[in-house]
């Protein structure tokens, strides 16, 4: 007589693929970034799927002491106001000159005032300070102390609406990324105007830089210009770069 | 008699749950190589602790791509006042840098091979296989014998293939040392190099000794893998390439 298995082969890839499919679903209510069939973002989405589900949320990344503090390079974008660089803007150059006084930071989307910060208005909330390690995806690292106000504070203070799903940053070099809530809100990811105790340095993202201390450094973006909260992945092409990169 | 005839038990032929995830797990490795290798151009320094870049000391360096000694940067900057201060610097140099599919191919090979991995460590112990195949039997296992099976290798006295898991002392103890302990550590220190990961269990940190001696850790391991897969080819064609790939893959 033949055994009757429980699992047999066919159940086995049945479910499989439908648990495939439930992991690749989300991507059709545009929660995640599209893949464009290719192989390589279906992965990035997977370890973004799987930390989501495995890891505990809000976990701190590890802080450091005063004496860690180590040389930091500055790479990507190092001078927006230089005019010999691709990365040349104007707007910049002019809120440079003028030591970033009349430097703004609109914030709007699904957001209940929409309104624009000054640096002195950032400056005003209650800042966070802390020591971290910045993991950068050429394979170096650098400890470095930061201070600024935390992204939840501004959140909380225009009033994120209850469909808001991610946070678009728009940058002066002309760089646009976004995280999602978990890492928006998460304790260390702060709008940084300070580093090492002084005014954050043009090489580092003058004015203002977003520090988001659990993904690889070039999700913390340099020279912030504009924050859009939306209530959808903002679909920015595939640039050959991973969206997620906590790994 | 020769000692690797010592351990004629089990199974004459591989398993095919041992056949699958060993393909799966020797194409994951080499797309993890190659990947690897790119990622080591990108930055081919190696440092140990939690810091390392252009701007500190290197334990050793690499010259594998134009980035090595590349000295594109401006001037420092000091952060303080004191001297011996740390520093920035920015780049002035244009880097060789293709870890944008490099990374993501990179993490694609790693879920391949975990999943795979982890098939096989449970099928291995649940079906006795590790216990049957792997582990030196108590008659089988003394230093003269070891010592014995080291030296046949050196003279590249290899046994001919059986058709399954019929392996000799040497073999074994390095089929464990590749299972237990190179693979499981490659595996541990890249996630120490995740930020993510770290945050979640600060312990990776501590055990590999930071972030940066994880990376090089994890870079020697690959070497001491890739050496594994030399040695494993050229084992498996002395020993009787036809035979032997055809135990791996159609024969029963």
């Amino acid at each position: 007589m033949k055994k009757k298995s429980l699992i047999t082969r066919r159940n086995a890839i049945i479910t499989g693929a439908a648990a495939i499919g439930g992991l690749l679903l989300p991507g059709c209510s545009k929660t995640l970034p599209p893949t464009y069939g290719n192989i390589l973002r279906m992965g990035d989405n997977l370890t973004y799927v799987a930390h989501r589900a495995l890891l505990p949320g809000q976990s701190l990344a590890k802080e450091y002491s005063h004496s860690d503090i180590s040389s930091f390079p500055a790479t990507g974008t190092v001078n927006p106001a230089d005019t010999s660089l691709e990365s040349y803007s104007e707007e910049y150059d002019i809120l440079k000159r003028a030591g970033f006084a009349n430097w703004g930071l609109s914030i709007e989307g699904k957001v209940a005032r929409p309104g624009s910060y000054s640096l002195s208005d950032l400056q005003k909330f209650p800042p966070r300070t802390h020591i971290t390690r910045h993991t950068c995806e050429e394979g170096w690292t650098a400890i470095a102390e930061w201070t600024g106000v935390p992204l939840s504070t501004i959140l909380q203070s225009v009033g994120i609406l209850p469909s808001a799903r991610f946070v678009n940053f728009y940058a002066y070099d002309g760089y646009v990324d976004s995280i999602d809530l978990l890492d928006a809100f998460h304790p260390q990811t702060i709008l940084a105007y300070g580093m090492n105790g002084r005014d954050l340095p043009i090489p580092h993202g003058a004015p203002v830089r977003l520090r988001i201390e659990t993904q690889i450094g070039y999700k913390s973006m340099k020279y912030l210009q504009r924050i859009v909260v939306t209530d959808e992945f903002v679909d920015m092409g595939d640039t050959g770069w991973a969206w997620y990169v906590g790994i | 008699m020769a000692p690797y005839t010592a351990s004629k038990t089990g199974n004459s032929h591989h398993k095919r749950w041992v056949k699958s995830s060993h393909w799966i797990i020797t194409v994951s490795f080499f797309v993890l190589l190659v990947t690897g290798i790119e990622m080591t151009m990108v930055h081919p320094r190696f440092y140990w602790g939690e810091v390392g870049n252009d701007l500190t000391p290197a334990l050793f360096q690499l010259p594998v791509s134009r980035n090595y000694e590349h000295g594109g940067w401006d001037e420092s900057v000091p952060f303080f006042d004191e001297a011996g201060s740390p520093v920035s610097a920015s780049r002035t140099f244009d880097i060789f840098n293709q870890n944008g599919w490099g990374r993501s191919l990179h993490f694609l090979g790693g879920w391949f091979l975990v999943i795979a991995g982890l098939v096989y460590l449970f099928a291995g112990i649940f079906t006795g296989h590790f216990r049957r195949n792997l582990v030196p039997g108590a008659k089988e296992f003394s230093l003269k014998l070891y010592m014995r099976d080291v030296i046949s290798h050196l003279r590249m006295q290899i046994p001919l293939a059986t058709d399954g898991p019929n392996y000799g002392l040497l073999q074994k103890s390095t089929y464990l040392m590749v299972i237990f302990f190179l693979m499981p550590l490659m595996v541990m220190t890249g996630l120490t190099m995740s930020p993510a990961i770290t945050a979640a269990y600060p312990f990776l940190l501590t055990i590999f000794f930071g972030a940066q001696s994880a990376r090089t850790i994890h870079f020697i391991a690959s070497a001491a893998l890739s050496l594994f897969l030399i040695i494993h080819l050229v084992m498996v064609i002395k020993s009787g390439f036809k035979k032997q790939i055809r135990g791996m893959t159609i024969g029963k």
